[in-house]
């Protein structure tokens, strides 16, 4: 039997901080996991750029990804490992809620963890916040972190 | 004959400024120096053929670029029918790599271009042009528009191909890159001329048709509105905002039009749907007088020829194919195959011209603004004969005006909006090609860049304030002049382009290039 691997969702806020602290509690309970740190940059490849915005993309595309690994993932992954679990920081570009649920099938994951996001502002109350939807939509078990 | 898209959206404008005919004023004086030193190249660039078809004269560059087009369309074996539903899936991202997200899109890149390319020429142009040619004129402009389809193709899969990418991750194409790589590539001479020429036309043409001629138009829109005023205020306004944008980096003033632009453009194109709609029962006469109008010119002056000219102009001047300014758009897109980009661009003079300018025309036809003799169906002639007389003696923007303002009472303030916008929007793309053209010639560098902006929006003001027929004509001539260089440069590469074109096609049919699933 393999790994058991859990997703966690960090997004360098106190709730994503929540999320990790429980994966590590589960990863230490079943013993032999491990855990995918991802952080996910909300990023749609429908709207509207100007032409200087769009020449600079590669390169800004680049320093997020540098700047997620350099202050979130890189820190939270050395923290887990020098605790002694397995860990890896994952950093993509689009909606959170498809991405996790895609990573999670990907690694063959036993579930997603995410943190509650306390804020609910008009925008999640009419499209549903990313919570709701990777809830709604994903393929393993959720679980969300108060 | 020359120019009267321009002219007649202006002229609405100059009628209340009646003051100009005082002493000799400084913007007289600009324009008595600037029509003497260039008038004869823009003579040159809008003059008509030797002979004459069918008895009216003929503009050579309108035939140079639907000759390309045409050279395009069938080189290319129709690319523009046989690729338009894979347009449509590249669009929607079926084929982009999951891996590659957080790049430009092809969504991104096609909407980018198609803001530089939208605006005036597709509400004020398009009125112009079934003013005078009749609704007949709206056949052979969505006849060009689809030849058009293929030179957009050829120079945005090139535009990609030959983009120069540097360290940095940023990116610099367009057809002065093109030209130098692309003739290298064949040993052919003269790419590095090609480029130079290029290069300058288009610094010229961005800070004229790109820039004076929207500012002078964003003025003239205000000032319809709000009464008389001088053009400076709103050349300074559109200065600063600019200067904002694209000097002080300002993204959320950039982002707000980009969002705003592509609304207006949807807005327009539902509120001419809806007024087709009420008038449902005269679509299927609208159809008629086009397709009637196309082959007899229903009285309009020149016969149909007058009409084949109009809508060739305005189709070759709305939607760009073939000037070069798309491949520079486009070339920012992160993709491992050239002919994706080309593939999606075939798309804009589609979105541009087939529908948008059809839809304008289409508007103006059912509205009953231009005057038909109740007897023989035929239109009705202004006194001069020039162009087909309309309800209250209006043409240009005005014409568009009116005529949608015969279903929404309302819509005249809508456009007011829309055309500043368009204006706004069509700048920032422009100060952008021609940015690109600025350092293809002096290099790159943050104080060459610096300097290239600044003249920019001194150009603005100067657009504004001033009624510089002649210079607008010349920054006109200059656009154009970027296709007479830009379409040589593509009949030598077009072989390039075609095997590129093969090998993508077939890797796609064998299932070597597949969809990926979202």
């Amino acid at each position: 039997m393999s790994k058991t691997t859990f997703i966690v969702g960090l997004d360098g806020s106190e709730a994503g901080s929540r999320a990790l602290a429980f994966a590590k509690e589960r990863a230490k309970a079943v013993g032999d996991a491990a855990i995918a740190i991802c952080y996910i940059i909300e990023w749609s490849p429908f709207t509207f750029q100007t032409p200087e915005e769009n020449e600079q993309r590669h390169k800004r595309r680049e320093d997020e990804i540098a700047m997620a690994h350099e202050r979130v993932l890189d820190p939270a992954v050395t923290q887990c490992k020098s605790e002694g679990f397995t860990a890896e920081g994952i950093v993509k570009h689009g909606d959170a809620a498809d991405l996790l649920d895609a990573i999670a099938k990907e690694q063959g994951a036993s579930q997603i963890i995410v943190g509650r996001v306390g804020a609910r502002g008009l925008k999640e109350r009419v499209f549903g916040g990313v919570t709701g939807r990777l809830v709604a939509s994903a393929s393993v078990p959720v679980t969300i972190v108060p | 004959m020359k120019k009267q898209f321009l002219t007649a959206a202006m002229l609405a404008a100059m009628t209340p400024a009646a003051a100009f005919a005082q002493e000799m004023s400084f913007d007289d004086k600009v324009n008595e120096v600037f029509a003497n030193s260039t008038g004869w190249f823009v003579s040159l660039i809008f003059s008509n053929l030797p002979f004459q078809v069918a008895g009216a004269s003929f503009p050579w560059i309108v035939m140079w670029l639907v000759i390309g087009a045409t050279v395009f369309t069938f080189y290319f074996g129709l690319i523009q029918f046989r690729a338009f539903g894979h347009a449509i899936s590249l669009v929607k991202g079926d084929y982009s790599d999951p891996n590659d997200a957080g790049e430009v899109s092809h969504f991104q890149a096609l909407t980018t271009a198609l803001s530089g390319t939208v605006g005036l020429g597709n509400i004020a142009g398009v009125a112009v042009a079934v003013g005078i040619g009749g609704p007949g004129a709206t056949f052979w402009m969505i006849f060009a528009g689809l030849l058009g389809m293929a030179s957009k193709f050829t120079e945005c899969t090139l535009g990609v191909k030959y983009r120069n990418e540097y360290p940095d991750g940023t990116v610099s194409g367009g057809p002065m890159y093109y030209m130098v790589k692309g003739f290298k590539e064949r040993n052919l001479p003269g790419g590095g001329i090609l480029a130079f020429l290029f290069a300058i036309f288009c610094i010229l043409g961005a800070l004229g048709g790109g820039n004076m001629f929207q500012a002078n138009q964003a003025h003239a829109q205000i000032a319809g509105i709000t009464g008389d005023y001088p053009g400076w205020i709103t050349g300074v306004v559109f200065a600063i905002v600019v200067f904002l944008v694209i000097v002080g980096g300002i993204k959320s003033i950039a982002q707000v039009t980009e969002k705003v632009v592509p609304f207006m453009g949807i807005m327009y194109v539902l509120v001419a749907i809806v007024i087709l709609l009420v008038n449902y029962d005269k679509i299927g006469w609208a159809f008629g007088q086009i397709w009637a109008g196309a082959f007899t010119g229903l009285g309009v002056a020149g016969g149909f020829v007058g009409a084949l000219i109009q809508g060739f102009k305005r189709a070759a001047f709305s939607n760009e194919a073939g000037v070069g300014s798309a491949a520079i758009a486009h070339s920012a897109v992160r993709t491992k195959e050239p002919v994706t980009e080309g593939v999606v661009s075939l798309l804009e003079p589609f979105i541009d011209t087939v529908v948008i300018c059809t839809m304008t025309a289409l508007v103006i036809t059912i509205s009953g603004m231009l005057v038909t003799d109740p007897e023989t169906g035929l239109f009705v002639l202004n006194e001069a004969g020039t162009q087909i007389a309309t309800v209250n003696d209006v043409s240009g923007v005005q014409l568009t005006s009116a005529a949608f303002a015969t279903g929404f009472s309302w819509f005249p303030y809508v456009l007011a909006i829309a055309v500043i916008l368009f204006a706004f929007s069509t700048m920032i793309s422009w100060s952008y090609y021609g940015l690109k053209a600025w350092t293809y010639l002096v290099g790159e560098g943050k104080t060459k860049e610096l300097i290239f902006k600044l003249i920019f929006c001194v150009f603005i003001v100067i657009g504004a304030a001033a009624q510089l027929g002649a210079v607008i004509d010349f920054s006109d001539a200059m656009i154009f002049a970027m296709a007479v260089v830009n379409i040589t440069a593509l009949y030598f590469l077009m072989p390039i382009v075609k095997r590129e074109m093969n090998s993508y096609f077939a890797r796609l049919k064998s299932g070597e290039i597949v969809r990926h699933k979202h």
